[in-house]
């Protein structure tokens, strides 16, 4: 299922589990492809450098393996560099991109093959016009070459594992000292709610600072609707800290 | 509830680290192969991810939790749901005497459907030469094809291949880089619905027939067979085959009443299309070298006869191998 608003492809694997992988656009495409093209053009410039010593033996020779030489590279470079590296070229690497199967699955040689055969229409009649014109109708974003071969170009940067550790934990958190007013909190608020806390709170450091002042009193307004914790408690932390609380109580249920 | 995401790391994020190693393994060294224990624990470590992904999902919208799972299980599921056939290990020879013919003949009808475009385009090239002369130029745009065939033999003969001299190894790799481009296009238009690839064929075959009706009208028909067998009994075949194979690709974007789906279709015939063109690029590096270091040599250098003699033993043998390599196998209900 693909959402193009998103440009996210949603995969629900057997065992019920759904994942998304984020499409790549042309234009992302289209800069890996140049860059692709630089390092073509730089290794057939180092192998016709080296294959001009053959000239020593016959200038034919060495111009007949220049030319096949560089044709090799042209073809080969995406096939070797996508079979050998999972789908990924020196310009897709650099872009964060990545060749899979429609299905998620591994990519076979067939596929890998098919999909750099078929630049040769879609670079037609040039600057990759024909593939790029398929890449904006197609909702996969997909060129003719990955819709024959069954591709699709994914966004895939590297995630680490997130560290939470340091906002969940360490500062006292005064809402303890109501277990019951904790309860009605993790009953009434949804996960939704607690997740935008959560990221606000995370990305707290990167906002104006009149914006992160308002945000968190609106937040902190909207939370107090939720339970009631007394006057004499919450007058004494700011907004942000009330959020603060409010997240660590979601989060850590079992935390004291 | 919201999951209590403090003990839920505490808990999970050690297998999370085990898969993301074995994932990060397995994508340095494609080759690698993993032990059954390993399977087995590569196994479970991507059934609990998937687990805890379903967890965050349902409990929690953190985002970046969700993200990071997500990432691994897609990962980890392409290598655990992957069984299609691909095998790694490439045997040439089984290939090229077993799975190359057996394709072909597998798909004969499209190479019949090549060949009866490229003939129809033949006749078109001939008969449009014959009605007006003065399409020669329209036909045949090229300067060495443009004298009359008379003058071509005079000048052929005289200068005895001298032409290509200290040039032949370059014009050989010239000749099998731009026909395998013209192959790969041939095969790519398929996705035209074939169209393409059926313009591309007939195209072919009217710049043979009329460079063919040009000589056999002039009386040059020794010259012509001793000129283009050599190589064409190659060349002209291996575009066939790149027809061929862009057809079964158009039979595949068509479908008609096909029960399977467009992709389950492509699918199918992708490794055929592989095959296909990998013999089209043999045949063609084949018939690059023999244009280049022998249809160029005429007579007196070397007799007509022995160059027609050539060209039909290579002729033959292309038959008798697309036909019959691999046969046993067939019969044996092997596929390959």
């Amino acid at each position: 299922m693909t959402d193009r608003r998103t440009g996210a492809l949603t995969i629900r694997t057997p065992e019920g589990v759904v994942f998304s992988l984020t499409l790549a656009g042309p234009v992302t495409r289209f800069l890996a492809v140049s860059v692709d093209l630089v390092v073509v053009s730089l290794l057939s410039e180092v192998v016709g450098a080296l294959l001009g010593f053959l000239g020593v033996i016959s200038r034919d020779l060495a111009m007949a393996a220049t030319l096949f030489a560089y044709f090799v590279l042209s073809i080969g470079y995406g096939v070797l560099m996508e079979w050998r590296w999972r789908g990924r070229t020196l310009g897709k690497m650099l872009l964060k991109l990545k060749v899979m199967d429609v299905q998620g699955l591994k990519l076979t040689f067939s596929q890998v093959v098919i999909r750099n055969l078929m630049r040769f229409v879609d670079i037609l009649p040039g600057l990759y016009l024909v593939g790029g014109m398929a890449c904006l109708i197609s909702r996969r974003h997909q060129r003719l070459g990955d819709l024959v071969a069954n591709t699709i170009v994914v966004r895939q940067p590297k995630i680490q594992a997130p560290d939470l550790t340091q906002l969940l934990t360490g500062k006292y958190n005064s809402f303890h000292d109501f277990p019951h007013l904790e309860a009605r909190l993790r009953q009434k608020v949804s996960p939704h709610e607690a997740g935008l806390a959560l990221q606000a709170l995370i990305r707290r450091d990167q906002m104006e600072p009149g914006a992160r002042v308002e945000l968190f009193r609106e937040m902190a307004d909207h939370f107090k609707k939720k339970a009631d914790f007394p006057a004499e408690l919450t007058a004494e932390i700011s907004d942000e800290q009330y959020v603060r609380n409010v997240v660590a109580t979601l989060y850590r249920a079992g935390g004291r | 509830m919201i999951i209590d995401l403090d003990k839920f790391l505490a808990a999970e994020k050690a297998y999370w680290t085990e898969l993301e190693g074995y994932l990060d393994r397995l994508a340095s060294s494609p080759e690698v192969r993993l032990n059954l224990s390993d399977l087995g624990r590569f196994h479970y470590l991507y059934m609990r991810t998937s687990a805890d992904l379903a967890r965050i999902q349902t409990f929690s919208s953190e985002p970046e939790i969700r993200r990071y799972l997500e990432s691994l299980v897609e990962r980890a599921y392409g290598e655990i749901h992957e069984t299609r056939r691909d095998p790694h290990r490439f045997r040439p020879r089984a290939w090229f005497f077993h799975t190359f013919p057996q394709t072909f003949r597998r798909h004969v009808l499209a190479f019949w459907l090549a060949l009866a475009v490229m003939a129809l385009g033949f006749a078109f090239g001939g008969l449009a030469l014959t009605l007006d002369t003065e399409a020669k130029g329209v036909l045949m745009p090229w300067s060495h094809l443009n004298m009359t065939p008379g003058e071509r033999v005079a000048m052929e003969e005289e200068e005895g291949g001298k032409r290509l001299e200290g040039r032949k190894g370059s014009f050989s790799s010239y000749l099998m880089t731009h026909n395998t481009k013209v192959s790969i296009t041939t095969m790519a238009l398929g996705v035209t619905y074939g169209v393409g690839t059926l313009i591309l064929l007939f195209y072919n075959g009217v710049i043979l027939g009329a460079v063919a009706l040009d000589f056999i009208t002039a009386g040059q028909i020794r010259f012509l067979l001793g000129w283009l067998l050599p190589h064409g009994s190659i060349e002209i075949p291996a575009i066939l085959l790149a027809g061929q194979a862009g057809l079964v690709m158009a039979g595949a974007v068509i479908g008609w009443g096909s029960p399977i789906s467009f992709r389950g279709r492509l699918r199918n015939i992708l490794p055929d299309l592989v095959t296909l063109m990998f013999g089209v690029a043999l045949m063609l590096v084949w018939a690059g070298v023999v244009e280049a270091f022998l249809s160029q040599y005429h007579e007196p250098i070397l007799p007509y006869a022995f160059k027609i003699a050539f060209g039909s033993a290579e002729l033959m043998t292309l038959i008798w191998f697309l036909s019959r390599s691999g046969l046993a196998v067939d019969r044996r209900g092997a596929r390959p």
